[in-house]
């Protein structure tokens, strides 16, 4: 479905949604065929699928924090959620911009195919967790088993990961400003050459983050999971 | 699914408002868990007396009065009871030892269940949707230092009030599940073999009388939990709660959700951040999300061991 709103009548200020009066539900349908091109979202209280399903390239701006799957299987809006995300933010994203100011849980940016998600507190578990495209930046630390069988896409860390970075992953890269705990199988360590520096300062300055890529590793996968091994003996 | 909520007072002006606190967020995790919920209050003074201890029973079809003149009867003295009809649940206190209550429950009324005991601990359990259980607790008017709940979708064993949660098997102990034990079988068997009797076929159940054993044979809290964490396999968030606080624990993958908010006045623990939304200085609490298979515990005097 495409809904298209003519930029010549749409209202320039927000449209002000407030969730301690309407419901999820209404704003969602508002946004999937929107009659604005700004939104502005109240008192979210934690609810979940906040700004799921976003279509068109939308400005939104949540105030509070969000429940599960906000931001979920965005194409193309712009989502500033000011407050922390639940599990899933931004899970399957194909298009556009996610931002979280705050912290965000689980599975963020969860089998995600494109756009940019930002986080720019701390990730928790299994962030980037079977990426395929998505570009993730956080501005802190994210936590265990972070870019699971992650299979395209960057994910950008200025602070520390937790333990199993990168278990299994294919072809996503991977950079970390602080320590790693550990890494998970088939995740290795890889040289940064200066394609990579490049591509981490467009990756920063998309983000808005200030840091000198030159502080950063790079990690990768060793390619030794992509065929069953026919020798294995029992 | 399952929805867990608890809340440490530190602060005791809040503490006539504990009961009203924990009803929004039992209810805010009621499509976590819509068809049983069971709650905990710790220090309710209408329920539990001062001098006197109570305990928590699923009585079956015993009328309450016949249930109440039972018991008297074989008390030491005959005490007047202070007896409380909460659906299903029927809390009695007495100004006897926990224990002799205890003895006296099991022995007066047979047939019924025990589901909580103590100095200070009110258990209440039932069938249906959180939000009419949270009226049929009269949760809202409950006061109290500490108190906690769950919202139950029943995976490992029935729904019925017995597979209701928390578990409290232990003097002021509960204990509040998300998730589901793999091993609890075998543990289970291990117990018994131990001694101890089990009142349900639920996994929970499990988790509580293994920590029930811990602490009983005199390890603390986080020591307990952390061998919970060696001995049982499956998922799991769990909270525990004592006479001397609050603790959280979650398994290695941690795929069940936990969120912790502190302030100067309260911790509260909950599986999302909707059901602590309300909560009062929430916008200036700490929020952090518990790490796999680390013990967190505050103790009852507000320092976090």
């Amino acid at each position: 479905m495409t809904a298209t709103v003519d930029p010549g009548t749409a209202p320039d200020t927000a449209t002000v949604f407030d969730l301690a009066k309407q419901t999820v539900r209404a704003l969602n349908a508002e946004l999937h065929e929107p009659t604005a091109r700004r939104y502005t979202v109240l008192n979210p209280q934690g609810a979940h699928a906040v700004a799921a399903g976003v279509a068109t390239d939308l400005t939104i701006d949540v105030h509070g924090h969000v429940g599960y799957y906000a931001a979920g299987m965005n194409d193309g809006g712009r989502i500033t959620i000011h407050g922390n995300a639940g599990t899933g933010v931004a899970e399957n994203m194909m298009a556009g911009l996610v931002r979280v100011t705050g912290d965000a849980s689980q599975s963020a940016g969860a089998t995600a195919h494109g756009g940019l998600l930002v986080i720019e507190g701390s990730a928790s578990m299994r962030c980037g967790i079977s990426m395929k495209g998505v570009d993730i930046v956080v501005g802190g630390d994210i936590g265990p088993m972070s870019a699971f069988m992650a299979q395209a896409g960057r994910l950008v860390v200025l602070g520390d990961a937790g333990a199993s970075l990168g278990d299994s992953i294919y072809e996503a890269r991977i950079y970390v400003r602080g320590k790693v705990e550990s890494l998970g199988a088939d995740c290795i360590e890889k040289e940064m050459r200066p394609e990579h520096a490049a591509e981490l300062a467009e990756l920063l300055a998309a983000a808005d983050m200030v840091a000198d890529p030159a502080d950063f590793r790079r990690y990768g996968s060793a390619r030794r999971l992509y065929h069953f091994t026919a020798g294995n003996e029992y | 699914m399952c929805g867990i909520v608890g809340l440490h007072l530190r602060d005791p002006e809040l503490y006539p408002r504990l009961g009203a606190l924990l009803e929004t967020m039992l209810c805010q995790m009621g499509d976590r868990g819509p068809d049983s919920a069971g709650v905990a209050v710790y220090g309710d003074h209408r329920r539990v007396p001062p001098g006197h201890s109570a305990v928590s029973l699923l009585p079956g079809d015993t009328p309450v009065d016949e249930l109440a003149a039972a018991l008297r009867a074989v008390l030491p003295g005959e005490p007047e009871l202070v007896v409380t009809e909460a659906g299903v649940t029927t809390v009695v206190a007495a100004p006897v030892d926990r224990d002799a209550l205890v003895t006296a429950a099991r022995t007066a009324l047979p047939t019924a269940r025990v589901i909580g005991f103590g100095d200070d601990l009110a258990v209440y359990k039932g069938i249906g949707h959180p939000k009419t259980l949270a009226g049929v607790y009269d949760l809202a008017n409950a006061q109290g230092w500490q108190g906690l709940g769950h919202t139950r979708m029943a995976t490992e064993s029935a729904v019925n009030p017995e597979g209701c949660h928390p578990f409290s098997v232990g003097p002021d102990q509960c204990l509040v599940h998300n998730g589901s034990f793999a091993n609890h079988a075998t543990i289970r068997r291990e117990l018994q073999a131990a001694g101890h009797v089990f009142d349900s076929e639920n996994d929970t159940e499990v988790g509580a009388r293994f920590v029930a054993d811990r602490l009983m044979q005199g390890e603390d809290l986080e020591k307990a939990l952390r061998l919970l964490c060696e001995r049982f396999d499956g998922f799991y968030t769990l909270l525990v709660t004592s006479a001397d606080g609050f603790a959280v624990v979650r398994d290695a993958i941690a795929c069940k959700p936990a969120i912790i908010a502190e302030t100067d006045r309260w911790v509260a623990m909950a599986s999302e951040f909707r059901a602590l939304a309300e909560l009062p200085g929430i916008e200036d609490a700490r929020l952090f999300e518990p790490e796999p298979e680390r013990v967190y515990v505050w103790t009852r005097e507000g320092g976090r061991l």
